[in-house]
């Protein structure tokens, strides 16, 4: 009993200070029916918990020097961006240096996606120019990420051409991976600034006109600037995004295509706007989180964007939208009738053989309806922005049921195994009218 | 390649379970493994043999590192190190073969510790590979039951001092605007 208010103390330490995260705390029952002092005063005494490292100067002038040499400069930026706080100082470092970014999906909005020198998320599903400057970098400044799986390939044939710079501030992510040619280890909150100080204002013309090359010819082939009649996921999220930027909403994703699409099709141009559950994968994330950044950010729009499989994992938390005094979450069910990624790999990899993924739902509005909240059924492309506008208008939660196409694959998409620049680019839609009122896609 | 790593953690229950328990998830192969006291009142002293290339040992320490109860790691296999291992193993043993093995563990700056009729309990300390050596002689008399310790290890002279200054975790500390942070959790409010 005694030991409790340290101990929480210590885990709220723990969970805040350094890279954040999760700790569990384990209270046994004699200790939940005891009474106590509740002292809060005592010291966090943790010899071993060393939050924020000593910055090796050192490291990060050799960074700096050969980021002022590269002549095809690519910045990675993950999600130690917005954890730290330094969107900002990022943004000025990419603008003095005219260096290009790559994200990871939990980097996404590191800088402005709008922005000419954003190149949105690479790897797996990333754009294949964004992979394409990956591969053709010759200096390449990773950013509080880890080279996880889904970002890099295969890893013996990564950034081949580029020197590596990793700034991390979790020590046992340096060289796990990747083996990086100068590792700055320390917060990216005091590591940014002083490298931003260090770095040089260049051009890098020749650099950038082949990033627009390659950007070209994938804007070409993008289902999205093609005018399909079919309800697809990609039209639907790029119609959220054109419903919602204004109000600087919060995207909450689930797990799977949608959470793909979301990130490829919605313009992130914030930083912690985007809430996904990134490398743990975990379906049925949605709902919950977005009702957590409803509480913490009540007058904020927030969206949860998710899919017919994710959606029932968790979908009995709708009674806390109605019991916390009709939260105002919004949701988009992305309803294909399948567990659409593992169908996609089983398409890809497994021949077809579509083993536990087509799926069955219950009739959401009905659903809805059973809950008291109101929702619609969206089937086809001109339905979207009314639907979109109704749910924006609606006080309180709703919800959009949309009965997608149902076959439809994320694009590009680099096989796990390939080297990042092998990727399946997309087909060319074979649908070129029809509804109209599109934006490019950039 | 085989390194000796030391690691230092807090002595409370359940530490050894997570340590092992990162060893065992990450897949790291460990040769042996030793746990008791240190000098310090608290700290218990671990150390372990692995063996693998020095990317994966730099794991292992740095994942071990970020353990919060493990207050310090050090791989001492690129210093001078005086590294030990105590066996009793209990031989069989007859009239006839009972002086033999006692010259032999003689030979071995062994000791008799136990003696029955019909078998004997040896203890030797020493180096792994002087244990190995005087265990498989004893093998041809028959062991009935061995217990190893594994390795335990401490820097020679006055490396240690010079180790522990090095050592970057020794102690938590904080930078820049995070020292605010962590004066705050001093001082008890959130």
């Amino acid at each position: 009993m005694d030991d409790l208010a340290h101990v929480l103390k210590e885990a709220f330490y723990i969970a805040r200070e350094g890279r954040p995260g999760v700790v569990l705390v384990d209270i046994c029952k004699d200790v939940q029916n005891a009474t106590g002092l509740f002292d809060y005063t005592q010291p966090v005494e943790l010899p071993g918990f060393e939050p924020y490292p000593t910055i090796d100067m050192d490291a990060l002038r050799e960074a700096a020097a050969l980021i002022n040499k590269a002549e095809r400069p690519l910045i990675m930026a993950g999600h130690g961006v917005a954890i730290a706080g330094v969107a900002r100082e990022l943004l000025q470092m990419v603008e003095r240096a005219e260096i290009p970014v790559v994200t990871t999906l939990l980097g996404t909005g590191s800088i402005p996606e709008s922005h000419a020198l954003s190149l949105g998320m690479g790897g797996m599903h990333g754009e294949a120019y964004a992979n394409r400057a990956v591969q053709g970098c010759d200096v390449l400044v990773a950013l509080g990420m880890r080279f996880d799986d889904r970002i890099t390939g295969r890893l013996d044939k990564f950034a081949r051409q580029a020197k590596i710079v990793h700034f991390e501030l979790d020590r046992a992510e340096v060289g796990k991976n990747i083996v990086p040619d100068v590792a700055v280890i320390g917060n990216l909150a005091v590591t940014l600034p002083a490298l931003l100080e260090a770095t040089e204002p260049r051009r890098h013309q020749l650099w950038i006109q082949q990033l627009q090359e390659w950007r070209d010819d994938s804007t070409q082939t993008d289902i999205i600037n093609y005018e399909v009649d079919e309800l697809i996921p990609p039209f639907v999220i790029r119609q959220l995004w054109h419903a919602t930027k204004d109000a600087k909403p919060i995207v909450v994703t689930d797990v799977g295509q949608h959470q793909m699409w979301e990130c490829q099709y919605f313009t992130h141009d914030d930083a912690n706007m985007l809430i996904t559950s990134g490398g743990a994968g975990t379906m049925g994330f949605a709902l919950p989180a977005a009702i957590g950044a409803q509480m913490a950010h009540p007058n904020t729009l927030v969206w949860a964007v998710v899919g017919d499989g994710g959606f029932q994992m968790t979908l009995q938390e709708l009674a806390v939208l109605k019991q916390e005094h009709d939260l105002p979450v919004k949701i988009a069910i992305i309803n294909n009738g399948f567990l659409g990624m593992v169908r996609q790999w089983q398409q890809f990899f497994y021949d077809k053989r579509y083993t536990g993924t087509p799926i069955w739902s219950p009739d959401f509005v009905k659903l809805a309806a059973a809950y008291s909240i109101p929702a619609l059924e969206v089937h086809h492309p001109s339905e979207v922005a009314a639907a979109i506008a109704q749910a924006n208008a609606t006080p309180g939660p709703f919800i959009i049921d949309f009965r997608v196409l149902e076959e439809v694959n994320v694009y590009p998409m680099v096989a796990p195994g390939m080297a990042v620049d092998e990727g399946m680019r997309r087909p060319k839609p074979a649908v070129l009218q029809g509804y109209s009122g599109i934006e490019p896609s950039f | 390649m085989k390194h000796t790593l030391v690691a230092w953690m807090r002595d409370k229950p359940g530490v050894l379970n997570r340590v092992s328990g990162l060893l065992r998830r990450r897949n790291f192969n460990i040769d042996s493994l030793q746990v008791g006291h240190s000098e310090e009142p608290g700290i218990s002293r671990m150390t372990f043999v692995v063996d693998g290339d020095e990317r994966m040992v730099d794991q292992v320490i740095q994942q071990l590192r970020k353990s919060v109860d493990v207050t310090r790691v050090e791989d001492l296999s690129d210093h001078p190190m005086v590294a030990r291992e105590l066996a009793l193993v209990r031989v069989a043993t007859n009239a006839d073969t009972r002086s033999e093995i006692v010259q032999m563990v003689n030979i071995y700056r062994g000791e008799i510790v136990d003696v029955a009729l019909d078998s004997m309990v040896v203890q030797i300390v020493g180096s792994e590979d002087r244990v190995d050596s005087l265990i498989a002689l004893l093998d041809h008399f028959g062991i009935q039951e061995m217990v190893r310790t594994g390795r335990v290890a401490v820097v020679r002279g006055a490396m240690e001092k010079r180790l522990r200054r090095a050592s970057t975790v020794w102690r938590a500390q904080a930078n820049g605007k995070d020292a605010s942070a962590a004066e705050r959790f001093k001082t008890g409010g959130v």
